[in-house]
C-alpha cells in the first residue's frame, strides 16, 4: 500500500504537485488520469525516489520511502518511464537481466534470476528477437522489452508512465490483462498513467483523476466514469454509453 | 568474439612494450632497462588512470565527446606553473624543486575539484552539466590569466611555461614516480568496486534510480576517483587527458560489450600502446624533436575524421 501525504512539488516558480493527498490499495489496478500538466508523471517520479518533493511524506507499507535506502526500494517498487533510451548497443536479453540487478548487484546471475528473465521474455513474446539489438526494434518491441525488464524486476509495487506508448491493439489489451492478472491473482499494485480513458475504463479498479496537482476525483472506476466528472477533469463533454457491461466514453465531437 | 578481441589487444599491448624495452638497447644493458621499466611502469599506470577516468567520466556525463580535461585541471595546473615563472623567473628551478611543483599542482588541482564538487552536492538535485559548465567557464578565465601572464614574462622565461603545455614522459621524476604510483593504483582498486554499478547508469539516471542506484553517491565517489587520478598524471607529466577521448573511443569501437570492466580495460590497452608506442616513435624516430601530444593528437584526428566519413556513409 502506497500512502501519499501533503505532496508538494514546485518546478522553479511554477507549482506541479499542490499538496497532493492519496491512497492507492494494494493489489488492485490504478489509473491516473487527467489532462496534459496535472502533474501524474511528476506524482510517479516522485514515488519512485527519482526526484525529490518540496514537502509532504509518501509511505510505503506505513514506512517514510525516505528511510528505505534505494537498493531495498529497487526489490519493492519498479518504475517504467515514459520514454526510454540509451546509446549503448544492448540485446533483449540484456536489457531485461538488468531487471534483476536489484537482487544481484552485479555479480553473476542465478539460476532463479535466469529464469525469471526467461520468463518476462516469453511474457512480452520476444522469444525470437531475444537476442536482437534495441537499436533494431520498432518502437512497440523496444517498447515490450523495456516492460520485460519491469517484469523481470518482480516487485510488489508498478508503477507504468504510459505503458502503451507505441504498442499496438493486440499488445495493448495483452499487456492490460497481465496487468490486471498481476494485481488480482498475485497481489502486485499496479499505478499506471493511461491517456486512453477506455483503456482506463475496461481494465482499473479504481481511477484517480489529477487536476492542477491535486486528485481532483478518486474512486472505483464505476464511480469515476460518469459525464460529470469526466467533464469536470478534462473541460470537454462525454457520453458515457453502456454495451454487454461495459462502459464506453464517446468524447470525439 | 569478446575475449578473442581483449587476447589479441592484450597481445599487442605486450608486443609494443618488449619493442620499446628491448630494441635500441646499445652497450649499456644494464643502465639502460631498469630506467626502460620503470618508465614503461609510470606510463602504464598513466594509460590505466587516463582510460578509467575517461570511461567514466564518459559514463555520468552521458556523452562519448568529453574528457575530465573540461572542468578546467589542466587550465589550473598551467596557470600555476605560468605563476610561479612569473614571480621567481629565471630563477624557478632554484627556488622550487620539483617535487614541491608536483605537490602544489595535485592539491591545486584536487581542491580545485573538490570546491567545484562541494558547489554542486550542495544542491539536493544533483546536475552534472551544471558541474561542466561552471568548470569550462573557471577553466577559460584560468586560461586567460594564463595568456595574460605568459605575455608579461620574458620570452626565456616563457619557454618554461611552454615546457608544461605539453605532455611528457622523457623525464618523469623517479622520486615523484613511487607515491604516485601508489596513489593512482589505490584508486584504481577502488575504482573496480563501482564499475556493476557504472553499467546501471548506462541505462539513464532515471532507470538507474529506479533499478537501485544510489545515483548522487555513485556520482560523488566516480567523481572523486576521477579528481584524484587526473590531478596526479597531469602533475606528472602534463596536460594528458586529451588521449582519453581517443582510447575510450577505440574502446567502444573494438569491444564488443557495454560492461565497464571491458570498456575500461580496452581502454586502458588502447593507452599503453598509445603512450608506449608514441614514446617510442619520440625517442628512436624523431629523436626528441616532437612531443607525444602532437603524435597522439595526430593519430586521433586522423582517428576522428575517418569515423566522421564513416558514419556520414552510414
Amino acid at each position: 500500500m502506497i500512502t501519499v501525504k501533503d505532496l508538494y512539488k514546485k518546478y522553479g516558480n511554477h507549482p506541479v504537485l499542490n499538496g497532493l493527498n492519496i491512497e492507492f490499495p494494494k493489489g488492485k489496478v490504478i489509473s491516473l488520469i487527467g489532462g496534459n500538466g496535472a502533474g501524474k508523471s511528476t506524482l510517479l517520479s516522485v514515488i519512485s525516489k527519482i526526484i525529490d518533493h518540496d514537502s509532504g511524506h509518501i509511505l510505503l507499507s506505513h514506512e517514510d520511502i525516505a528511510n528505505i535506502s534505494s537498493k531495498d526500494y529497487a526489490t519493492k517498487l519498479s518504475f517504467l518511464r515514459q520514454s526510454n533510451f540509451t546509446h549503448i548497443r544492448l540485446t533483449i536479453r540484456e536489457l531485461v537481466s538488468f531487471g534483476r540487478f536489484p537482487y544481484n548487484r552485479g555479480k553473476k546471475m542465478s539460476t532463479q534470476d535466469e529464469e525469471k528473465v526467461e520468463e518476462a521474455i516469453a511474457f512480452m513474446e520476444l522469444e525470437d528477437i531475444a537476442d536482437s539489438f534495441l537499436d533494431e526494434l520498432s518502437g512497440g518491441q523496444r517498447q515490450r522489452a523495456y516492460l520485460a525488464m519491469i517484469l523481470a524486476q518482480d516487485t510488489e509495487n508498478i508503477l507504468l508512465d504510459e505503458p502503451l506508448n507505441n504498442l499496438d491493439m493486440k499488445y495493448s489489451v495483452q499487456i492490460m490483462k497481465t496487468l490486471r492478472d498481476f494485481a488480482h491473482q498475485q497481489g502486485k499494485t499496479v499505478i499506471l498513467i493511461v491517456h486512453d480513458i477506455n483503456i482506463a475504463a475496461q481494465y482499473s479498479d479504481y481511477i484517480a483523476a489529477l487536476k492542477d496537482g491535486v486528485v481532483q476525483h478518486f474512486g472505483t472506476t464505476d464511480e469515476i466514469i460518469k459525464p460529470c466528472v469526466l467533464k469536470d477533469i478534462f473541460e470537454i463533454d462525454f457520453e458515457v454509453i453502456l454495451n454487454r457491461g461495459c462502459k464506453f466514453c464517446l468524447y470525439y465531437d | 568474439m569478446l575475449k578473442k578481441r581483449i587476447l589479441i589487444l592484450t597481445g599487442f599491448t605486450i608486443s609494443v612494450i618488449l619493442v620499446y624495452l628491448l630494441t635500441f638497447v646499445g652497450n649499456n644493458p644494464d643502465y639502460v632497462l631498469p630506467r626502460r621499466i620503470t618508465k614503461i611502469a609510470a606510463m602504464a599506470l598513466i594509460a590505466c588512470s587516463i582510460g578509467y577516468s575517461s570511461v567514466v567520466f564518459q559514463t555520468i556525463t552521458n556523452n562519448r565527446i568529453l574528457t575530465p580535461s573540461i572542468m578546467g585541471f589542466e587550465a589550473v595546473f598551467i596557470l600555476f606553473q605560468a605563476f610561479i615563472v612569473f614571480l621567481y623567473g629565471d630563477k624557478t628551478f632554484q627556488v622550487i624543486e620539483q617535487q614541491t611543483n608536483f605537490l602544489f599542482s595535485v592539491l591545486l588541482m584536487f581542491g580545485f575539484a573538490l570546491i567545484l564538487y562541494l558547489a554542486l552536492f550542495r544542491k539536493r538535485q544533483v546536475h552534472v552539466y551544471f558541474l561542466l559548465l561552471v568548470g569550462l567557464i573557471l577553466g577559460a578565465i584560468f586560461k586567460s590569466m594564463t595568456s595574460f601572464l605568459e605575455l608579461v614574462i620574458d620570452p626565456n622565461e616563457f619557454a618554461f611555461v611552454q615546457r608544461y603545455l605539453f605532455a611528457s614522459f622523457n623525464n618523469i621524476n623517479t622520486n615523484l614516480l613511487g607515491i604516485s604510483a601508489i596513489a593512482l593504483f589505490i584508486s584504481l582498486v577502488l575504482g573496480t568496486r563501482i564499475l556493476h554499478k557504472l553499467d546501471v547508469l548506462l541505462l539513464g539516471k532515471e532507470q538507474a534510480i529506479t533499478l537501485g542506484i544510489n545515483y548522487r553517491r555513485l556520482v560523488q565517489i566516480s567523481l572523486f576517483l576521477i579528481a584524484i587520478q587526473v590531478s596526479i598524471s597531469t602533475a606528472l607529466v602534463g596536460p594528458i587527458t586529451f588521449l582519453g577521448i581517443l582510447i575510450a573511443n577505440l574502446s567502444y569501437e573494438f569491444i564488443p560489450s557495454h560492461k565497464h570492466r571491458h570498456t575500461i580495460l580496452g581502454a586502458s590497452l588502447f593507452g599503453v600502446i598509445l603512450v608506449v608506442g608514441g614514446q617510442f616513435l619520440v625517442e628512436h624516430l624523431f629523436n626528441m624533436n616532437t612531443t607525444i601530444s602532437i603524435l597522439i593528437n595526430f593519430v586521433g584526428g586522423i582517428y576522428f575524421i575517418f569515423l566522421l566519413l564513416k558514419s556520414r556513409r552510414l
